[in-house]
């Protein structure tokens, strides 16, 4: 198959052309332009000027609302990723218990994840302003305000999805392993540090991956339930490029050179996360 | 199967707890409240003026608050074209996740089976791709989706295809790789080609994975809000997310009844196919948090 495959320019252009140009189209080429770009000045495609680091430099040197944004960001996708990741586990736990309408509580835990960012964001909007209306107080009036709401959206959104990852996990973990240790006398504490976590610790490190990386990448939520508000103190990495970007005249090439920065942080998490938690799996 | 169900049973006799089996029940129930009154909220809200939304959304429509079926009405026939806006999301989300299905499990195949320099770096350019946020590419890509007039709905499929191939190959190939050869020599030697081989053996023996990626793209591409708003022509293309965050832009002005409306038309169908689909759905999920 390969021979006759690899022989016949035929069947490259037909399995694998069209997803190869549609990669250069969407991702590959824009890529590389990020990278070029991030070394300009531009309003345009047509106005291009190489400008070195200097937009770097700006970043660095005064740029608050990004550093604001940055330690924003670290702290909400720490948090989030601790409390959707214990909540998500010990839900999932007490759902593969036998007790009565265990399939109906998964189906609706997960239910938030079908409506998309937007969607979610807007109607916890009007949640919370509702509860807040009655202190005479609203969603933006406080950044304090905006990070707990958007951690319970989170929070809610997100514990579904990882607790059908979890379920799965442990209904993987063989039922007579841990009757053999409770007939060795191990309590349901022991048992469950001693022999269900390590063995769903692939679970944990793929749920751990993907809520640290979506609390990093954030950005619809973000934008619908403050926009950023109060003067920008609720405002998380993505939204702050996309409004460098977009609200800002004349700060593109500054604008996508903190792209560049983001995407080098989101790697550099991804690498230390799945590096971390693959050391322990191997214990 | 049968061993872990007497296993079970046999461990509640020893343990004891019908009762707790109870409290579990309730205490589920209670929790799954906060997880099913916001969706409620959302439907009797959009039976009440905007004014009231904003003001007590907890409050159940009555005499004074009601506008009847207004807010649809507004929704649907005249500020919003929201109609239209849904009309695109389901041609972009049908198109897209048809176009992905059917080009990333060709190229996969090809990938797996074709083992030279180019399918490898290709191979790892797709995985590199999926840890890039787009906030990366954001502006680049709208130049260049502009420039090659791709800003159409019926043509922004390329576009999702292009950035949406890198989970999708990273599933197939997985697939692919523990795929016995034996069964495609088996129908070489009956005389079927590449082709015939792909469509005819290796298709439908990855029906599964097909399933999968089909839901988890459907759920990205249908919720994405960034891309399509960035990639579309702006106010000429609309899709569910933009129109819901576009009339929430203008300050004090929010048409709240009209947006509770739209929410509503776009909610419903997606819990009925859900509770249909979850079976496939949660098997989605799940293959695709399992690394290869």
């Amino acid at each position: 198959m390969e021979k006759i495959m690899k022989k016949n320019p035929l069947y490259f252009c037909l399995f694998l052309l069209p997803t190869l140009l549609a990669f250069m189209i969407g991702f590959v080429i824009p890529f590389g332009m990020g990278i070029y770009l991030s070394f300009c000045k531009f309003n345009t495609m047509k106005d291009t000027k190489w400008v070195g680091i200097s937009n770097y430099v700006q970043i660095f040197q005064g740029d608050d609302a990004f550093g604001h944004a940055f330690w924003f960001t670290a702290l909400f996708a720490v948090i989030s990723t601790a409390a959707i990741n214990v909540i998500a586990f010990m839900v999932a736990v007490l759902l593969t218990k036998n007790f009565g309408g265990t399939n109906f509580f998964r189906t609706i835990f997960f239910m938030p994840n079908l409506l998309g960012g937007v969607l979610l964001g807007t109607i916890w909007k009007i949640l919370f302003n509702g509860i807040l209306v009655s202190m005479k107080q609203t969603l933006t009036s406080n950044a304090t305000y905006g990070f707990v709401g958007l951690l319970i959206l989170m929070i809610w959104q997100q514990v579904g999805y990882m607790m059908i990852i979890y379920v799965a996990g442990l209904q993987g973990v063989p039922d007579d392993l841990k009757e053999a240790a409770r007939i060795d006398g191990a309590n349901d504490k022991q048992i469950l540090f001693q022999i269900t976590i390590p063995l769903v610790m692939p679970s944990i490190s793929m749920c751990t991956f993907l809520s640290i990386t979506n609390g990093f990448k954030l950005f619809d939520q973000n934008l619908t339930l403050t926009g950023g508000e109060p003067m920008h103190n609720t405002e998380m990495l993505a939204l702050n490029i996309y409004n460098t970007f977009y609200s800002r005249v004349g700060y593109k090439g500054v604008g996508q050179a903190k792209a560049v920065i983001f995407f080098l942080l989101v790697g550099l998490i991804a690498i230390i996360q799945l590096r971390f938690t693959q050391s322990k799996e191997a214990d | 199967m049968e061993s872990t169900k007497k296993m079970k049973t046999a461990d509640e006799i020893k343990v004891k707890r019908p009762v707790s089996d109870y409290i579990y029940t309730i205490v589920f129930a209670i929790i799954s409240i906060f997880w099913v009154y916001p969706l409620v909220m959302v439907l009797y809200n959009s039976f009440k003026s905007k004014k009231f939304i904003a003001l007590e959304p907890f409050a159940l429509p009555n005499a004074e608050s009601t506008v009847q079926w207004q807010n649809y009405d507004q929704a649907v026939n005249t500020k919003m074209d929201f109609m239209s806006a849904l009309w695109n999301s389901v041609v972009i989300t049908v198109l897209s996740v048809a176009l992905i299905l059917l080009c990333t499990s060709m190229c996969a195949y090809f990938v797996v089976r074709v083992k030279t320099w180019y399918t490898t770096v290709f191979y790892y350019l797709c995985l590199f791709s999926m840890i890039v946020p787009f906030q990366m590419i954001m502006f680049p890509l709208s130049k260049v989706t502009d420039t090659l007039q791709l800003n159409t709905p019926g043509r922004i499929p390329l576009v999702y295809l292009g950035f949406g191939a890198g989970t999708a190959m990273f599933m197939f190939s997985n697939f692919l790789k523990s795929l016995p050869l034996e069964i495609e020599e088996a129908a070489m030697i009956d005389g079927c080609g590449p082709i015939k081989t792909f469509f005819s053996i290796v298709l439908p023996i990855m029906k599964p994975t097909v399933i999968s990626v089909g839901i988890l793209e459907t759920m990205w591409i249908w919720n994405d809000y960034l891309l399509p708003y960035l990639v579309l022509k702006i106010r000429m293309f609309m899709t569910v997310p933009i129109v819901i965050q576009y009339f929430q832009g203008s300050y004090g002005r929010v048409e709240w009844g009209a947006i509770m409306a739209s929410m509503v038309i776009t909610i419903t169908p997606i819990v009925i196919l859900y509770l249909f689909l979850q079976k496939y759905i949660i098997k989605g999920v799940i293959s695709g948090a399992v690394k290869g």
